[in-house]
């Protein structure tokens, strides 16, 4: 229905301002616009503390995540590609792990950990497991070598991170928060985190969607057309692994949002990298954010992880899309 | 003759026996029975562990599992693994008389399969204790389970003695891990709070250990924040808190590891539980804001 990406950049853009709308109506007490009776300060704290930078913190950190799947899909040429490659997931969930066994075990580390927190450590976690696939593919010059040494540098570091819980069996339950991602905690502060690496990350890519125009007609076309892919690998790699860490320190790790979003876009309108980049971001944020307010509304006061709306949400409606056309196509 | 009389020698013998054998019915419905009290234990929940030493046969014990770590002597015995990861081959081994496991546990029918006996017994709550305390004493043939669930029963009730009337009633939020998940009314730290005349923000509605979004803490506005080491980091920060009352008069109880674990554990040491728990209501209930 929506073929042409000015329309539905118009079209997400609004979700996205019905969806924060809602975002800030539904909390632990389900669907609700009846504060009126409520305690006055009680329902501006919960209002502007809680609901709003959650739902603008999900919108943002789902941005990030469908930016990053973008830029990866664009970079590998691959359609599977998602942000947490290259080490990316692995590294995060192993900082995490070893900050949970290991705080509370001496007082030195729980001082230095205390200073860095949990979202930092996810940070350092993503972008050292991004730099040690590098080293292992020794640069960035052979796609597949980069994406090898991913796989082997998540696998091991996954591995690394099943060994940690094994002997401390209590952290098992923050693991899997994490792993499952939870919006729950998002302040201010993380908003405007996120919203920084969001625009830096989408200067980064949008300067060098050209650069992945050229990539889809192949390596080595790309070369002859004076596409300097070393410097642009090493760029994007930069701004996925950014994008990636940003929001899974903020967010945990939420699933098929980075995957799923640049799909959506690409089914609505095919077009061109500078678009889809900041198309993938809006959709990643819709997204994200729909999940973010299903995931509190269902079982309220209770909440789901919002990782399982993500998949289920995201994708349902991938198949769904991907019926519809082949339908249409054999009609 | 001779062979009836070998017959009748047999059936007497057999008779004696009997008499003296022992017979559980463990928490699967699943009968078993020892000629004699088994000498030989291995143990593969830390519970458990804490009740067979409890009653005093911690020297029975041959193997554990990997996450027994009370009393201290369980420490010098063979680790035999987790839920998921039970070394089979090493319990063999041992040649244990009994081993006793948790219903989640993947081994049971792999090692009845091998000729081993073993008894199944799930501990939850408070009843579920003194109901595991008197299984693990027939099973041991030791007579002190009942007068050892009564010295717990006291020490509970002590805890709860001491309470200074400012303290009860207060309305505590006890977070088992960030998430957050909150332990409910039905979880046990929740019975150990009920116990203590402490009133829990999350009702039995919402089972043991719900998921909770932040919002409703904030809403619900505990005087008393609880929860362990790992997950304080940050607590003061977190968004839209700083109205909570317990967090504004800085009243969170941060446990250690060693706490946590038994503040945990459905064993033997309910009553330092109780005890660890009516502390922390006591002083900050004499803090001032």
């Amino acid at each position: 229905m929506i073929s042409r990406p000015g329309p539905l950049l118009t079209l997400l853009l609004l979700l996205s301002a019905g969806l924060a709308v809602l975002g800030v109506a539904v909390g632990s007490t389900g669907f609700a616009f009846n504060w009126i009776h409520d305690d006055q300060g009680m329902v501006r704290q919960i209002l502007w503390q809680i609901r709003l930078p959650r739902s603008l913190g999900a919108w943002t950190a789902g941005a990030l995540l469908g930016l990053a799947g973008a830029i990866a899909q664009g970079l590998f040429r691959n359609p599977l590609a998602d942000p947490y490659l290259l080490g990316s997931a692995s590294g995060a969930g192993l900082g995490v792990a070893l900050a949970l066994a290991f705080i509370g075990m001496s007082p030195a580390s729980s001082l230095w950990l205390d200073r860095l927190g949990l979202t930092g450590v996810a940070f350092v976690g993503t972008v050292a497991g991004v730099l040690a696939t590098l080293l292992l593919a020794r640069g960035v010059e052979h796609t597949l070598r980069l994406l090898l040494a991913g796989v082997v540098v998540g696998v091991v570091l996954t591995a690394a991170t099943n060994l940690i819980m094994l002997n401390s069996p209590e952290i098992m339950r923050s693991m899997q928060a994490f792993m499952l991602g939870t919006t729950g905690l998002l302040g201010w502060n993380s908003v405007i985190l996120m919203a920084v690496a969001l625009v830096i990350c989408l200067l980064v890519a949008l300067g060098g969607s050209r650069a992945l125009d050229a990539l889809t007609l192949g390596e080595a076309t790309a070369h002859s057309l004076g596409v300097r892919l070393g410097l642009v690998r090493v760029v994007m790699i930069g701004a996925f692994a950014l994008g990636t860490g940003t929001a899974v320190a903020q967010a945990g790790m939420i699933a098929f949002v980075g995957l799923v979003a640049p799909h959506l876009v690409r089914n609505h309108c095919p077009t061109t990298h500078g678009k889809l980049l900041l198309l993938s971001a809006c959709a990643g944020g819709v997204l994200l954010l729909a999940a973010d307010i299903l995931a509190r509304w269902m079982f309220a006061p209770q909440e789901l992880p919002v990782g399982i709306i993500t998949a289920i949400l995201g994708g349902s409606y991938l198949l769904w899309l991907m019926h519809r056309r082949t339908g249409r196509r054999t009609a | 003759m001779k062979p009836l009389f070998a017959l009748l020698a047999a059936l007497l013998w057999r008779g004696s026996a009997l008499a003296a054998d022992v017979v559980i019915k463990d928490d699967v419905g699943q009968t078993t029975r020892w000629a004699a009290p088994p000498q030989r234990i291995v143990s593969l929940l830390p519970s458990l562990t804490e009740t067979v030493c409890e009653l005093g046969a911690c020297a029975r014990l041959v193997g554990v599992d990997r996450y027994s770590n009370f009393p201290a002597a369980v420490n010098a015995l063979p680790k035999l693994g987790g839920l998921d990861d039970t070394n089979v081959e090493m319990i063999v081994a041992l040649k244990p008389d009994v081993v006793l496991v948790a219903p989640s546990s993947r081994v049971t029918e792999r090692l009845q399969g091998l000729g081993l006996k073993v008894v199944t017994l799930e501990a939850k709550s408070y009843a579920d204790v003194q109901r595991v305390l008197g299984k693990v004493g027939e099973l041991l043939a030791v007579p002190d389970a009942p007068r050892l669930w009564r010295q717990i029963e006291s020490g509970v009730a002590a805890a709860a003695q001491a309470m200074p009337p400012a303290a009860k009633g207060t309305l505590v939020y006890y977070e088992v891990a960030s998430g957050p998940y909150a332990a409910g009314e039905t979880s046990f730290m929740g019975e150990t709070l009920i116990k203590l005349g402490a009133r829990n923000i999350i009702p039995a509605s919402l089972g043991p250990f719900p998921k909770i979004n932040p919002e409703f803490v904030v809403r619900a506005n505990p005087q008393l924040i609880m929860m362990g080491q790992r997950d304080a980091g940050g607590i003061y920060q977190r968004p839209g808190w700083d109205k909570i009352a317990a967090i504004r008069d800085k009243k969170v109880c941060i446990f250690t590891r060693e706490q946590s674990d038994m503040l945990g554990r459905p064993g033997p040491r309910i009553a330092e539980a109780a005890q660890i728990m009516a502390r922390c209501l006591r002083e900050m209930s004499e803090k001032k804001p």
